[in-house]
């Protein structure tokens, strides 16, 4: 209990002091999956937009597929990648193995289910006279689309929030395609992983902490925004 | 039900917004650095805090860039053998001469050694504490049947352990033997809570020695001579592979400076790896 307390205290420390190692692999991670989620958005909602409002056949299989892919494990999808990128493999070419742009595409593939689906879910929660509205009044598809995105805009920030909480905290991708370089492609669960290997579990407990404050965060702002949207609607 | 003013304002805010993230993401991924030199070793020499503490003086001098993978020796060999990596530097003699002979790597030095030491509970229940020879001890451990903890993960360490079992003449058995397929970090902690014994190199045992109630019990039979060697990937197989990079880092790390570095690299006082290049 002793030993727990102190760990947690230096982990304080650790974070407080403004450790500059630590801190580097909290920004890392955060860039890599601010950029991954950014890139994935787009065209994400504008798949969750065909699927609600398009008209042809195997809609409800694609939706399937979709809704399973939303529990795929990480390590799958990093191995898938490491065949693919490997140099023996068929983009090896591409030398993209163990670097950002990898991990960055690792995570795009992990959060776009999770943003088509819960994206889908939004826009078919969606008033259907929105978009009848907005074409009958002349607006071109494209920007009619974009009415409708307005008008559920909470629901799909909130499944926003959820695809880059899934992929922060992931780790199964960034250890198999990142490789836990110092300063390159080491992010905050790979750090963890590592540190507690090495016994080092103050600086474990410490990006710990950082993922526990940011897992709250997003929750906290999740139930403003849902609290939100039953106001508006 | 909606402002079509709000949601221009919006659509003109989104596409801005995204076209900013895109162009910084291509303009990132664009930026062309000094080609990095992807270096694949054993957790051993990274989780020591030995290349951290050496390589920075190895960028500064040749303005290189040095990507550290720390993985074990097998899994470091198949990335040089797959040219995922530039150059490796493992501690396994023998594999190391089949990936030579089958033409994955050129110019293999060697660069330093430790010892490698068999650990386990303060009271020892197999009685290896005082034995001579490592083989024996670990009959020892075998036909007392007390439980030993592997790496179980093709590593420097691994091979090392099957080599002493095959020369001891026992076949590990699941009753009291645990293969567990962790880094050597891991597998200390392990053995420490499972009060059993484990063999480990010397580096990452000073390194947790602190944090352990593992005990020292067997070092000092040179069957447990722990070599550490530094090979280019064959820049033949893969046209694209940091060749030159390769070099630069084997000709530092063999160099009176590299040397002098790793030699001076000393945790609690205590020396970790002693240097071999220019003996030799």
């Amino acid at each position: 209990m002793n030993g727990l307390l102190l760990t947690t205290q230096q982990a304080l420390q650790l974070l407080f002091t403004g450790d500059s190692e630590l801190w580097s692999i909290v920004l890392l991670s955060f860039s890599v999956s601010l950029k991954a989620i950014l890139l994935t958005t787009p065209f994400a909602f504008l798949v969750s937009f065909a699927l609600s409002h398009g008209k042809f056949p195997g809609i409800r299989i694609i939706l399937a597929i979709f809704n399973s892919l939303l529990s795929v494990p990480t390590v799958v999808i990093g191995l898938f990648l490491y065949v693919l990128l490997t140099r023996q493999g068929p983009f090896g070419d591409l030398r993209l193995l163990f670097t950002q742009t990898a991990m960055i595409i690792g995570q795009m593939i992990l959060c776009f289910p999770t943003l088509v689906a819960l994206g889908y879910a939004a826009i078919q929660a969606a008033d259907r006279r929105v978009w009848e509205t907005a074409r009958t009044l002349g607006a071109p598809p494209w920007f009619s689309m974009l009415t409708v995105f307005f008008e559920v805009r909470f629901a799909l920030l909130a499944a926003v929030l959820t695809g880059f909480g899934r992929i922060i905290s992931e780790i199964g991708i960034s250890m198999m395609i990142g490789g836990n370089i110092l300063g390159y492609t080491r992010n905050i669960t790979t750090a963890i992983a590592m540190e507690t290997s090495k016994g080092e579990f103050a600086q474990g407990i410490a990006l710990g902490l950082v993922l526990l404050l940011l897992s709250f965060l997003l929750t906290a702002l999740l139930s403003y925004l849902q609290g939100h949207k039953e106001f508006t609607t | 039900m909606m402002n079509i003013n709000i949601v221009i304002r919006f659509d003109k805010f989104l596409v801005k917004k995204y076209l900013l993230w895109f162009l910084f993401f291509y303009l990132n991924s664009g930026i062309i650095q000094a080609e990095p030199i992807r270096l694949a070793t054993t957790t051993s020499t990274d989780n020591s805090g030995l290349l951290q503490e050496i390589i920075p003086y190895f960028e500064q001098k040749t303005r290189n860039v040095v990507h550290v993978l720390s993985v074990g020796t097998g899994h470091a060999l198949r990335l040089g053998q797959d040219g995922n990596v530039d150059v490796v530097l493992v501690h396994a003699p023998n594999a190391e001469m089949h990936w030579l002979e089958a033409g994955y790597g050129v110019n293999r030095r060697s660069v330093m050694v430790n010892d490698f030491v068999i650990l386990g509970p303060k009271n020892d229940p197999a009685g290896i504490r005082g034995e001579r020879n490592a083989v024996k001890t670990l009959q020892k451990i075998a036909r007392g049947k007390h439980i030993f903890v592997s790496r179980g993960d093709d590593s420097g360490t691994h091979k090392k352990e099957m080599a002493l079992w095959k020369k001891a003449r026992m076949t590990p058995s699941v009753t009291w033997y645990r293969e567990t397929g962790q880094g050597m970090g891991r597998v200390l902690q392990m053995a420490d809570e499972l009060n059993a014994y484990t063999i480990s190199d010397r580096a990452t045992w000073l390194v947790l020695r602190s944090k352990l109630s593992l005990k020292l019990l067997f070092e000092g039979d040179p069957e447990l001579h722990n070599i550490y060697s530094i090979i280019a990937v064959n820049p033949s197989r893969y046209p694209g592979i940091n060749y030159m990079g390769a070099m630069s880092l084997i000709a530092w790390l063999t160099s009176v400076d590299g040397q002098n570095k790793i030699r001076k690299f000393k945790l609690d006082g205590q020396s970790l790896f002693f240097p071999t290049a220019i003996l030799d």
